[in-house]
């Protein structure tokens, strides 16, 4: 194949979750600019189980940009240079010849489990903590019952896109949650459905966020940057702000 | 962090007023000096005003220094794990080396014009810096060094206050709209660009023999 890339890889490769881990390096060729990160990735294991080695674990699982699976950090970067996720990621966005450094995300509420594969169950555990609306299930109630302004439903509709992927935290100089936090807050807050739990609700998660060991946010924005939905920042003011009044008003 | 960081926004503009004030020469400043110190009276003792701020700065000084190196710490145990390829130009950086050159110049600018009052000019008497606030900071700032030092501390404390005063919106949860994250971004630019230069204002006036 005529126009292929060649690359050179340091990947992060840890056997399990109590070994020290270090980066090692590889060679590609002739990859396709328009592979994904992680065709290019599944190239480089086929060579590596052709010669015996063990291959590099990594996630994904729907490959089209809406589970959250995939995330790496590629160069610094968090889901590479791109505004998207790793698995929507091509190859035409890194230059013939360069050196990529590929990691897992880096933050001890993330632990990782093996090369760049982490355990995003911190993420759950928040959810779990309040990230939800408590509604009996069955047939779906008559969609005009409960009226939404449409500002309110273009704000909840953009903080429901967070996949959860965990970009924020690995981008976040501390290591924080609180963007992907602020987004259920934000998504649940601003719809009438969200409204019996929405101060339950924000207490409960902050405390899980940060028995989790997240780190405390400073407002950097870095998360924001990184986010493959494009969140935007304004979402922990509203975490912020319900936390604030939940507090105030409701004793914690 | 936000609390304690607007009431140091309080008082650096009120500060900053005050400091103009040597461009009106030496019975204004004096005068304002003095001022500080009687007003309120006789509801307030002498100084009472002054010693109420003093201790809200203090008090403001111990929680936002607490605050900042708890979430220190936390970053710090968040992630024990580094990047080996770090991309992040990060504001954090800037917060908290900042912040620590501000803590120290703090120090010495209190030594500098409050606690101590040394003669660092030789060519002025340490009685008539004692009895002049004027005197006492046109001879510090005839020093080209002193100017520099001081100039360098503003830079750092646009700089803080440029992430800071926005932050301190968000945290308060005053930006949940797309135009109110602009304003509480534009507003850190602001109160930064006024400060810095306002405060920068009065010892660049002494050094180039404008005011004397
Ligand atoms: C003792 C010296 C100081 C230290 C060590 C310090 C440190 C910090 C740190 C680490 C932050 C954290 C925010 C971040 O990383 O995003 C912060 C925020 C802030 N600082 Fe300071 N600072 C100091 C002095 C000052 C001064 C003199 C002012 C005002 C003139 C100020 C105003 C602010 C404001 C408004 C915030 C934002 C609060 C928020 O995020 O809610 N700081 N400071
Ligand atoms: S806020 Fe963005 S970066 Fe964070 S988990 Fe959700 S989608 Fe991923
Ligand atoms: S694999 Fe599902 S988002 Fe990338």
């Amino acid at each position: 194949m005529s126009g292929g890339m060649n690359l050179t890889l340091r990947i992060w490769r840890q056997d399990g979750p109590s070994d020290r881990g270090h980066l090692k390096t590889y060679e590609v060729s002739d990859i396709s600019p328009d592979m994904s990160f992680l065709e290019m990735l599944d190239v480089l294991n086929e060579q590596l189980n052709a010669k015996g080695e063990e291959p590099i674990a990594f996630d994904s699982d729907c490959r089209e940009g809406i589970c959250g699976m995939c995330g790496l950090m590629i160069s610094g970067d968090a889901h590479g240079p791109e505004k998207t996720t790793t698995c929507q990621l091509h190859m035409r966005s890194f230059k013939n010849g360069e050196t990529i450094t590929i990691e897992p995300w880096r933050a001890d509420a993330f632990p990782v489990i093996k090369d760049l594969v982490v355990n995003r169950s911190a993420f759950d555990r928040i959810i779990q903590a309040g990230g939800f609306i408590s509604v009996n299930t069955g047939s779906a109630p008559e969609a005009n019952a409960a009226p939404v302004p449409k500002p309110k439903a273009d704000r909840a509709f953009q903080a429901a896109e967070c996949i959860g992927c965990g970009a924020c935290v690995a981008a976040c100089p501390n290591a924080a949650g609180m963007l992907f936090m602020g987004a259920k807050i934000t998504h649940l807050g601003e719809l009438p459905q969200g409204q019996p739990e929405r101060w339950m609700r924000v207490v409960k998660m902050v405390a899980q966020h940060d028995a989790e060991g997240f780190g405390g946010c400073t407002n950097t924005g870095a998360c924001t940057v990184a986010c493959p939905k494009g969140i935007p920042q304004d979402v922990i003011s509203t975490l912020n702000k319900d936390l604030r009044y939940a507090m105030t008003h409701h004793g914690g | 962090m936000a609390v304690t960081g607007l009431f140091f926004v309080f008082y650096v503009l009120l500060h900053m007023y005050g400091n103009l004030k040597v461009l009106a020469g030496p019975e204004a400043f004096d005068g304002y000096a003095h001022h500080l110190r009687t007003f309120g009276e006789p509801m307030l003792p002498y100084e009472g005003l002054l010693w109420i701020i003093r201790v809200l700065l203090v008090l403001s000084l111990i929680g936002h220094a607490y605050s900042a190196f708890t979430l220190w710490s936390r970053a710090g145990s968040a992630r024990r794990t580094k990047y080996a390829a770090l991309k992040t130009a990060s504001s954090s950086k800037t917060m908290r080396w900042g912040g620590v050159f501000l803590l120290l110049f703090l120090t010495w600018h209190l030594i500098h014009f409050t606690i101590v009052k040394p003669a660092v000019n030789s060519g002025v008497a340490s009685d008539t810096i004692h009895s002049s606030p004027y005197a006492m900071v046109v001879a510090s700032f005839q020093l080209w060094w002193m100017v520099i030092f001081y100039v360098l501390a503003l830079a750092a404390l646009g700089l803080h206050l440029s992430h800071g005063v926005f932050s301190a919106q968000q945290t308060l949860g005053w930006t949940q709209t797309a135009a109110g994250y602009r304003r509480a971004k534009a507003i850190g630019h602001l109160v930064a660009g006024l400060v810095t230069i306002g405060f920068a204002i009065p010892p660049l006036s002494i050094l180039f023999g404008l005011v004397k």
